[in-house]
């Protein structure tokens, strides 16, 4: 009994790597390059990566400015 | 995952030797694609600016280690979830916590703005009310169900389905509202520690990844497991995807932080540094993809420029393991969580912003001092 259970464990193996060996794939060149302008498009939306200044920062601490 | 009846002739042996050669085939069929590395084709690209990413807010509350760590979509507040038992959500701004939330369970591993998860095996969503009266706890509701501890948890993109992982080595799609398995996600072969879904554009999709040092890309509706990734040599704490969700990232006890193109199916890019000893539990994207947050069992927060491969900077504060990294959702801030049981908000300040802040401080004392001197020779 334990040896059918065995095979059908192994085809079940079997059955995946058939479905992942037939998948499409891209070049990495291309892949990389997609990936790239994606981060160039949206670097100047990347408040952690542009870097914000104090005075839109949600979190910045209220100072009171007074004239002398 | 249905099984074919067996063909005739195909016993143990033959079906080992067939999944050798798909195995072969498969690595050789990536490699033809390979023909150039992500930092070589980045080569062209600006180098970083120096970042300045500075701690602006210290949590303090929990009892204990800080497990797991999530943000509201409204931007300022955050849920965490320790050690003590203990689920709190904060005010990020303010340093209030809104709601504290007691749990039968101690190792409260996973929280997401709303649901619950840990080593009970149940995992559990709590409305939250403005009310604060009402007793949160007993409104608890347990949706989902493992054999195992429930290691990660997230709600779908329509917030009626959670999507869990877990101990047992499987993930699970659940109905909130009846708590009726959907569907259930088999290929991992032993426990599974994170997910993440896809982003909303590109479908229904989802990554998980565990001790068995796969990371594994499953289809929702299906149940069936579309890719495999097998480079990391040890478990695989945390996988998260690229905003674009062409990709994900993975952060392991090999001391290493991993990037897959899943176009190319392959990996592309590997984090690491020979003076990075300890692994990496947790890691998140910036909002455009440039940057990687991740947190490590050394007590510190890498970030890596994910084009180029090299690190970026190092961000210190914590005094123990950094369990959880995230992105704020409108990308503004860091917020992270460790073992010494307190969170931090970090955000990234413009070298612009110092020197104008420096410039004006210096025009007060210089005013001040005049003004002094003006009195006292009167």
């Amino acid at each position: 009994m334990s040896g059918s259970a065995n095979v059908v464990a192994m085809k079940k193996v079997v059955q995946q790597l058939r479905l992942e060996a037939g998948i499409n794939r891209v070049k990495v060149s291309q892949a990389a390059a997609d990936l790239q302008q994606f981060c160039l498009q949206n670097a100047q939306q990347d408040p952690l990566l542009t870097g914000m200044s104090s005075s839109n920062n949600p979190f910045r601490p209220q100072k009171v400015c007074s004239f002398l | 995952m249905a099984c074919q009846g067996l063909q005739k002739g195909e016993t143990l042996e033959s079906l080992k030797r067939e999944s050798e050669t798909l195995k072969k085939k498969l690595e050789e069929e990536r490699n033809k694609l390979n023909d150039v590395e992500l930092h070589q084709v980045a080569e062209k690209v600006e180098v970083l600016s120096a970042l300045s990413i500075k701690t602006r807010r210290v949590l303090k509350g929990h009892g204990n280690k800080v497990l797991c760590m999530d943000w509201c979509k409204d931007k300022r507040r955050m849920v965490s979830s320790s050690q003590d038992g203990k689920v709190i959500v904060w005010d990020a701004f303010t340093l209030n916590k809104e709601h504290g939330v007691p749990l039968p369970c101690t190792w409260v591993l996973a929280c997401a703005y709303a649901p619950l998860s840990g080593l009970d095996n149940k995992c559990s969503v709590i409305p939250l009310s403005l009310d604060k009266n009402e007793n949160l706890a007993a409104k608890k509701k347990s949706v989902a169900m493992h054999t195992n501890y429930v290691s990660g948890c997230s709600f779908t993109n329509s917030d009626m389905q959670l999507l869990t992982s877990s101990g047992d080595g499987t993930c699970a799609l659940w109905d909130v509202e009846s708590g009726q398995l959907l569907q259930s996600f088999h290929g991992h072969t032993a426990d599974v520690l994170s997910l993440d879904l896809a982003p909303s554009e590109t479908g229904n999709t989802f990554v998980s990844g565990g001790c068995d040092m796969k990371a594994n890309v499953w289809d929702m509706r299906s149940g069936q497991n579309i890719q495999s990734f097998e480079s990391h040599e040890s478990d695989i704490n945390c996988v998260k995807y690229y905003p674009s969700g062409d990709a994900f990232a993975s952060a392991s006890d090999d001391a290493t932080c991993r990037f897959y193109d899943l176009r190319a199916d392959r990996e592309v890019a590997v984090y690491q540094k020979d003076s990075i000893i300890f692994g990496a539990s947790t890691c998140d994207f910036s909002l455009s993809g440039r940057l990687l947050f991740a947190g490590y069992n050394d007590y510190t927060i890498n970030v890596w420029d994910v084009l180029k491969g090299t690190r970026a900077t190092i961000l210190f504060g914590h005094e123990n393991r950094v369990s959880r990294v995230r992105v704020s959702p409108d990308g503004t801030a860091l917020g992270s969580a460790s073992w010494d049981s307190t969170l931090r908000v970090s955000w990234s300040f413009s070298t612009g912003s110092n020197y104008i802040f420096r410039f004006i401080k210096l025009l007060f004392w210089v005013n001040s001092r005049l003004v002094l001197e003006f009195t006292v020779a009167f």
